[in-house]
């Protein structure tokens, strides 16, 4: 009865606030609405929808024995307390994709990436995690690519495989992009990042030699100097002999990464990659809990109105293209993110003690991620319109001096005047934020308003610098752990054309393929760098897209599983979102290669490109630059067909299974484990 | 007080700080009789397989 009041206060409680956001449609609204409606949407999800599907969709039983009592091992494999569970998948899963992607997207006004981060994680991402993690429970914590091949055969686990490597790099080179720009001509953001590297080195000596295994000292010592990072940039930026040696162009900062991924990459894990992944869980958990609490205490007015013409006109400065199937393409982690499938069944489930705990660690992590996208919707849309556009479109769209983009800002209805950038740049601590694309500098503006004035506005130029630490630091994380595993992945495959580069631990082989996936992403991100429109208005689409198909496949495996098992008649639970992105992502990619918007379409773009270097209508050192630009697009257009190509084959490759599986005809047999009771005492696992 | 004790039993897992403790009661009570390992031995192991899959996302 409690249960159901409470079910009730949330639904009244959601439809008054989400009223409220309906009818402040004309003046500015408080975060407060989206914050209180968020909340309540989420929590209806997880009441109901949630639990319909634990104990309908999947049937749940609390006295099977899961993998992680049957094998265990004490180590990977170990039954773990459900809230343990959560705080683990939560720190895997949680990247820089939600804070960045929804401050892209604020071109569009708050309420499209709102609506869509809310509805496309309660019906879809949720969803979609919740599956990948029982489906993989049942199947002794097998990978994505794995079940892929188990279920529907030989060509979905390939797909997979391919779509997963491909996406790593597309993943590492936008994300590199990011952080690239954050550093771009700032010795304070330099320096602080940099800083972060020796003390995860000093971090993981700690952790090794000095007091080994204790992990949570060593990560409180971490955060303090991380601080003292900080509080450092901020000294050599006033020091005129050393800032001078932390103020790099972007191609110097793109081969640092470069070379930074690359040894990250071969030498021991202990040494810079585990610490740096101990930091950044701990840095990530305190600052999102950090964030909430300000947001709530200051409650802030976003600026930006509910929707700007560049939804419906589709020429944003941002990103090309139109709110649809846009919105749904740039907004990929925080509402359906393709890689988290690839963490529910890795890690993860190996630890689930209890079957009954996936829709708390599956479904209960997505909505708290999906939060965190509303909270950087938020921090992207409480600036003033013309400052964040000033801060976020590149130099190639808005024009190189500071005039002309105040200029061409104001006159699409946003004003914005020069005095007001240098006066927010001058609190920031920087010398210009003009043109800082990539999202992290304008959600670090917006995070250093939120805590300046909740924890003190005096700090403003530190909390900048902190915010904008915080986001490297997880964005390094994402490229040194995700070169290692692109790297193993690429091994996997040498080790069938020639068995000895398939050994992870034959030093040639490390190098060659480290080497190997670096240059991969190297290459877009170097390209990214040298584009004068920012080249995140490039690579982010191609990323979205990328994760988007990889979403699909996993909904393709999930979905084809459930008509297997004869639930054809829930087959929409994830059959649904399958069909949704399966169309947002075949619209995007159409448009992307075919469009002739020079914008919008790549082939398009790189034509427009050759024209203008054919008729001399380049600048030298524009000119310079453009054979490489055109090649990249025509690249991008041909990635973008073998997304395209891979997640329609993958979708084939499903119906042809549940058709055959449907008709009564034979298909793979279930890798599902047999049914074993649980001799664990409590149903919920041991503390 | 028992919250506090809990937030930072929560803390210590996550973070992986009890691993070599969970280690040990696991293998005193599934393999009775034959030595753990080291801590420091059991910590390398450790590291080297937790880095080798993905877990970390975007």
């Amino acid at each position: 009865m409690l249960r159901r009041l409470v079910g009730i206060a949330l639904a009244v409680i959601g439809a008054f606030a989400l009223g409220g956001i309906a009818l402040h449609r004309h003046e500015p609204i408080n975060s407060l609405w989206i914050i209180v409606a968020s909340i309540c949407i989420y929590a209806l999800g997880y009441r109901f929808y949630a639990a319909w599907i634990a104990a309908r969709v999947f049937t749940v039983d609390a006295s099977r024995a899961t993998p992680a009592e049957r094998l265990n091992n004490g180590r990977d494999f170990m039954p773990t307390h459900r809230w343990i569970v959560f705080g683990h998948h939560f720190s895997a899963i949680a990247g820089p994709g939600p804070l960045v992607g929804p401050t892209l997207a604020a071109q569009f006004g708050y309420l499209p990436g709102t609506l869509w981060i809310l509805i496309g994680s309660v019906l879809g991402g949720c969803v979609q995690d919740m599956t990948i993690l029982f489906l993989s429970t049942r199947r002794d914590g097998r990978s994505l690519g794995q079940m892929a091949r188990d279920e529907l055969g030989p060509f979905g686990g390939f797909a997979a495989l391919v779509g997963t490597l491909l996406i790593m790099i597309i993943l590492i080179a936008v994300l590199g992009l990011v952080v690239v720009n954050a550093m771009k001509g700032s010795p304070w953001a330099t320096f602080s990042v940099f800083a972060t590297i020796p003390i995860a080195i000093a971090i993981g000596l700690y952790v090794r030699n000095v007091r080994p295994g204790r992990v949570l000292e060593a990560s409180l010592i971490g955060m303090v100097l991380l601080l003292l990072g900080v509080a450092g940039g901020g000294w050599v930026d006033q020091s005129a002999g050393l800032r001078g040696l932390f103020d790099f162009s972007g191609p110097a900062l793109a081969g640092f990464v470069i070379g930074y991924g690359w040894l990250a990459a071969i030498i021991p894990v202990w040494l810079l990659l585990a610490p740096r992944g101990y930091l950044s869980t701990f840095l990530k958990l305190g600052v999102i809990a950090l964030l909430a609490i300000a947001i709530v205490v200051i409650h802030p007015q976003l600026k930006m109105p509910a929707l700007t013409q560049f939804a419906h006109s589709g020429a944003g400065p941002i990103f090309a293209g139109k709110i649809f199937p846009f919105v749904f393409i740039t907004i990929a982690c925080g509402a359906v993110s393709g890689f988290h499938a690839l963490v529910s069944s890795g890690t993860t489930p190996k630890l689930i003690s209890n079957e009954a705990d996936v829709r708390l660690v599956g479904y209960g992590s997505m909505a708290l991620e999906s939060f965190v996208a509303i909270m950087a919707v938020i921090a992207a849309t409480l600036l003033d319109p013309g400052v964040y556009f000033a801060i976020n479109t590149g130099a190639g769209v808005v024009g190189s001096t500071a005039q002309q983009a105040v200029a061409t800002i104001s006159s699409w209805g946003f004003p914005v005047t020069v005095d007001q950038m240098q006066q927010l740049a001058h609190a920031m601590g920087e010398r210009t934020l003009f043109a800082r694309t990539g999202g992290a500098p304008s959600l670090a503006v917006g995070m250093a308003s939120i805590f300046g004035s909740t924890f003190g506005r005096g700090l403003l130029a530190a909390w900048y610098h902190f915010a904008l630490m915080f986001e490297a630091v997880f964005i390094l994380t994402t490229i040194d752990a995700g070169t290692r595993v692109g790297r193993f992945m690429l091994q996997d495959f040498l080790g069938y054309v020639w068995k000895p580069l398939g050994r992870t631990s034959w030093y040639p082989s490390v190098i060659l393929t480290s080497a190997a996936i670096v240059a991969g992403w190297g290459y877009f991100l170097y390209i990214g760098v040298i584009d004068p429109n920012g080249g995140v208005n490039i690579l982010w689409p191609l990323f979205g897209i990328s994760n988007q198909m990889l979403a699909a496949i996993a909904l393709s495996v999930a979905t084809g599983i459930l008509i297997k098992s004869g639930k054809a008649r829930y087959a929409w639970v994830t059959g649904g979102p399958l069909a949704w992105l399966a169309i947002v992502t075949s619209v995007a990619a159409w448009q992307k290669i075919m469009s002739p918007d020079p914008a919008l379409g790549f082939f398009a773009g790189a034509a427009e490109l050759s024209r203008k270097l054919a008729s001399g209508a380049l600048s030298p050192a524009r000119a310079a630059v453009a054979p490489k630009l055109i090649f990249n697009q025509q690249l991008d257009a041909w990635l973008t067909v073998i997304f395209t190509v891979i997640l329609w084959l993958v979708i084939v490759d499903m119906l042809r299974v549940c058709l055959r599986s449907v008709r009564g005809l034979p298909t793979q047999e279930s890798s599902e484990a047999p049914y074993q009771i649980t001799q664990l005492e409590a149903a919920g696992g041991e503390p | 007080m028992t919250v506090l004790r809990m937030l930072w039993q929560w803390l210590r897992a996550v973070s992986g700080d009890d691993a070599y403790e969970r280690y040990l009661a696991h293998h005193a009570q599934a393999h009775a009789g034959e030595p753990p390992l080291a801590r420091r031995a059991f910590l390398r192991a450790e590291e080297e397989r937790k880095w080798r899959g993905i877990n970390r996302c975007c």
